[in-house]
């Protein structure tokens, strides 16, 4: 754990009693109350709040569709409508959960986008990092799971085209691809056997992200937050208390948040869905356009863009998986774009890329899109493998200040914070 | 930092933003070029349940009901919505009795074998049915899939019940143009494109031009993907005779009335969501300044 | 006490002996923990189906179901078939026959996708060998592509009027799925 004063004081005897036996008070006292935050964080540092937020929300409203929804290929569809219709709040606490899983991306984005900016992946925190890029990953596989059980058109296609990926292993060993999907489905084809075993799935991995969750902030918490400066904490004065200041703020970004949340739910519950998911599955007609949920459709356009099948399905869990590396990736030595010239704006394509290819993966792969799709995807892979290594070594960084505290009051006082140390 | 790496260094930012901004404006240009197709434009109607104060006129819904009844009813069902909720408080606000007497006389039966006997067919060999209640479905006239294909030429009626949300609206223009367009609707909380298409596609019978070719037994639809539809003009002018004789009997009318009412089948609970909407919204902004004003006070002292 | 402390190998052994012993035990316990996700009795148990072909005429098209698949069943014209024949299997994209009744390393000849003497039966799994869909083409109406067979509408895969893909990023032609003429207008699938 990061080093800092215990000043956990137990108050009532109760509270005596129990810490000497299990110091649970003393704990979240010391982590979440006294854990020194850097003073200078901006709103982008309160994403994960935000994410936790968003995680128990899903939880608690899934936990209550399951008593409505019936996980059966004849009705599951109906269960959905009796939700929507005839359940008390059903279609209030359907709306949270179906809206629930889009905002929980926005924020996730936007919180791994905060983190390549200001190089939060960079020792010591890459177990940090990895902690949070497999958390993306499982809440890709709990949404993916999420989404066919409505069992609509675009669930069951939406199932059909990403199990059908694994049959491209196919061409490296004949059958194994075919064997895999077969094994997934429970059947020779996508059937209600299919959305049981999702649907039971689907209920589990939320439990295992809230584990891989407690690791991410344990991890977070013995090497403490990164900063928009990059500069780690030196001196007291470099740091607030949690409670009340990162407390406080977090708050009042949690519920601009929840402003947002709230809109969709209320007044657009059905936007960021696709019309074809409310036409009941049928095996045998294919919607004319099959596209993921908004959140898929970066990967989707990489996956389509390579002319090979296996080629696109190994592109598109290599965009995932090289996440993984990225702190051995960036050569620089320092942390933050902020003070990174060239990188900026490098990163910045990269985002703009990023969504790019988002809106790419919602168009059919004709034409100048696929065309689109493969220049923006060869970026994807330039930045992570080419550009990210090299730049780091060329940069010459923008001057920085020497302390956050500097960074925060100017020169004068950091000098005078600096001397009063000594 | 001398002056000659700040030179190398502004020229090497330039290079890296004159990159960016090609690009970036490389594919907007194109792929707003690209999106031309044939796209079919759908206008937009004024919904009275459409935005953010959005609510059902039930007047409007009563006589959407009666174009369901005496024209859509022929081949198409309403299997989600029941006889109930046509007398419930987030129904268009029919009297029970009446609706107990509308269930009653209803030519599409329910379903009510097998009886005493075990046989699910009468000794005529028609399948054996009862009257519906309140608490039963608003069923169409087939009893399932193939037997509605048999009887349409191969085609099938779709249930009506969710229509208005399974169909949408695609925009068809450059990739700057959909980002305006999606902000605007999700401001709005405009989501009626499906009813929009479904106005577009009643009152979008015309002749087809010269150079089409129309298969046998197909109409021809302005709004209808690819312009073949199996579904002939259901509607023409004075069809429905509307109790309330200010309203004109047109086909416009019939269509806007029936998408109404659809609309409100796929969604009855709309106004309750809606009118919460406010209250919740107006609980989160309050809570936002009290934090806000809370947390720049706490903040002062650090700062 | 003494002869175990003299013998210190014999121990060793016994440690490793019981831990693998309890490996074995633990992979068996998963091994039907994996199986159970394999397709059941009651969904192998429809593994075959019979199909009355009398009823469908020259030009037209059915689809039954085999084993939750759709098998498109196509009575070719003779044009079609020509046009099958003409192919030079040099042109195309997989140059496999795709035909479970023929050896894998066939050729993607017409003659090798259908019956020797039923050349008009088509018999194709009807599932797009590119990620799934079903492709338009059945009914008369369909749009059957640029090569008058199939056309997969998700990602814009073409295939002929042999089931061969000619265009689209699908792979594969449509597999020939195991089926035999019963009677010269009855075939069992499977």
């Amino acid at each position: 754990m990061a080093q800092h004063e215990d000043t956990y004081k137990p108050g009532s005897r109760l509270e005596q009693w129990l810490d000497e036996r299990l110091p649970l008070a003393r704990m979240m006292h010391g982590q979440f109350v006294d854990f020194p935050t850097p003073r200078n964080l901006n709103y982008l540092w309160t994403f994960g709040g935000i994410l936790t937020f968003c995680l128990v929300i899903q939880i608690v409203t899934g936990i209550v569709l399951a008593m409505h929804y019936v996980p059966s290929d004849k009705l599951a569809f109906d269960s959905i409508e009796h939700i929507r219709r005839d359940v008390n709040y059903g279609w209030l606490i359907r709306s949270v959960h179906a809206v629930g899983a889009s905002m929980f991306f926005v924020a996730v984005y936007v919180h791994m986008a905060r983190g390549l900016y200001y190089g939060s992946y960079k020792a010591p925190r890459e177990v940090l990092w990895i902690l949070g890029v497999i958390i993306y990953l499982l809440m890709m596989a709990t949404g993916f799971l999420g989404y066919t059980l409505p069992w609509g058109q675009m669930s069951f296609w939406g199932v059909t085209v990403i199990t059908n990926l694994f049959s491209s292993l196919d061409s490296i060993i004949p059958g194994l691809g075919t064997k895999i999907v077969t094994w997934l489905w429970g059947g020779y084809s996508v059937s209600g056997v299919t959305l049981n075993r999702f649907f039971s799935l689907h209920y589990l991995l939320p439990f295992v992200i809230v584990g891989v969750v407690a690791l991410h902030i344990w991890a977070l918490h013995v090497v403490g937050q990164n900063n928009p400066t990059g500069i780690e904490i030196k001196t007291k004065s470099d740091s607030v208390p949690m409670a009340p200041y990162a407390v406080m703020k977090d708050m009042f970004a949690l519920f601009a948040f929840m402003l947002v949340f709230g809109w969709f739910v209320f007044y657009a519950p059905d936007y960021l869905g696709h019309a074809d998911n409310y036409i009941e599955a049928n095996p045998l007609v294919t919607p004319p356009h099959i596209v993921p949920e908004w959140y898929y459709l970066p990967f989707y356009a990489i996956l389509r863009a390579v002319p090979s099948k296996l080629g696109g399905v190994a592109l598109m869990f290599g965009s995932i998986l090289i996440l993984l590396f990225l702190p051995w990736l960036d050569t620089s030595r320092v942390r933050s774009a902020r003070y990174r010239p060239i990188f900026k704006w490098l990163l910045f394509l990269f985002f703009f890329s990023f969504l790019a290819l988002g809106y790419l993966g919602s168009k059919p792969a004709e034409g100048v899109y696929v065309m689109w799709a493969q220049i923006f995807t060869t970026y994807y892979f330039l930045f992570f493998l080419v550009l990210m290594p090299i730049v780091g070594v060329l940069e010459t960084p923008s001057p920085m200040p020497r302390s956050i505290t500097e960074s925060v009051l100017g020169e004068k006082s950091a000098g005078s914070a600096a001397v009063a140390k000594h | 930092m001398s002056l000659s790496s700040r030179i190398t260094g502004f020229v090497r930012d330039m290079i890296a933003v004159g990159a960016a901004v090609c690009m970036m404006s490389g594919f907007t240009a194109s792929t707003a070029a690209a999106a031309g197709g044939e796209p079919i434009h759908i206008d937009r109607q004024s919904w009275s349940f459409a935005g953010v104060r959005g609510k059902f006129d039930n007047d409007q819904l009563q006589r959407g009901f009666q174009v369901y009844q005496e024209v859509c009813a022929a081949c198409h069902g309403l299997k989600r919505v029941y006889f109930r909720n046509l007398a419930e408080r987030t129904g268009p606000g029919f009297n029970e009795e009446a609706v107990k007497a509308l269930a009653a006389s209803w030519p599409n039966q329910i379903f009510d074998g097998p009886n005493e006997e075990g046989s699910i067919a009468t000794r005529k060999g028609a399948i054996i049915k009862r009257p519906a209640r309140l608490s039963d479905p608003i069923l169409g006239p087939y009893d399932n899939d193939n037997q509605a294909r048999a009887a349409q030429n191969g085609a099938l009626p779709p249930d009506l019940s969710i229509i208005t949300k399974a169909r949408g609206v695609e925009y068809h223009g450059g990739v700057i143009g959909h980002i305006g367009y999606m902000m605007r609707d999700i401001v709005n909380g405009y989501q009626e494109g499906g009813a929009d298409y479904l106005y577009a596609l009643l009152t979008g019978y015309t002749s087809p031009p010269a150079d089409f070719k129309l298969s046998e037994g197909m109409a021809y639809n302005k709004a209808f993907p690819g312009h073949q539809i199996a579904m002939a003009e259901p509607m023409t002018d004075g069809r429905v005779k509307y109790q309330n004789e200010s309203v004109p009997r047109t086909v416009a009318q019939y269509s806007k009335d029936v998408t109404a009412f659809l609309a409100w089948a796929a969604d009855p609970r709309l106004e309750e969501r809606k009118s919460m909407g406010w209250i919740v919204m107006l609980y989160l902004l309050v809570t936002c300044v009290l934090l806000y004003a809370a947390k720049r006070r706490l903040w002062s002292k650090v700062h | 006490m003494a002869s175990e402390a003299e013998n210190p190998n014999r121990r060793d052994f016994l440690t490793v002996a019981a831990t693998s012993w309890a490996a074995v035990g633990a992979a068996a316990t998963l091994w039907p923990l994996v199986q159970q996700m394999n397709p059941d009795a009651s969904t192998q148990a429809l593994a075959s189906v019979e199909v009355d072909l009398a009823p469908v005429k020259e030009g037209q098209a059915i689809t039954v179901m085999w084993r939750g698949k759709p098998i498109f069943i196509r009575n070719r014209t003779k044009a079609e078939i020509e046009a099958a024949l003409k192919t030079p299997v040099g042109e195309l994209k997989d140059g496999k026959a795709r035909n479970s009744n023929l050896p894998e390393t066939a050729a993607a000849t017409d003659q090798n996708r259908v019956k020797k003497d039923h050349a008009n039966w088509l018999v194709l799994v009807g599932i797009c060998t590119h990620l799934g869909c079903i492709p338009k083409g059945q009914a008369l109406a369909d749009a059957k592509g640029d090569y008058g067979g199939w056309f997969c509408p998700c990602h814009g895969s073409h295939y002929d009027t042999s089931g061969r893909i000619r265009k689209g990023p699908a792979p594969e032609n449509f597999p020939v799925p195991p089926f035999q003429f019963v009677t010269d207008s009855k075939i069992k699938i499977g």
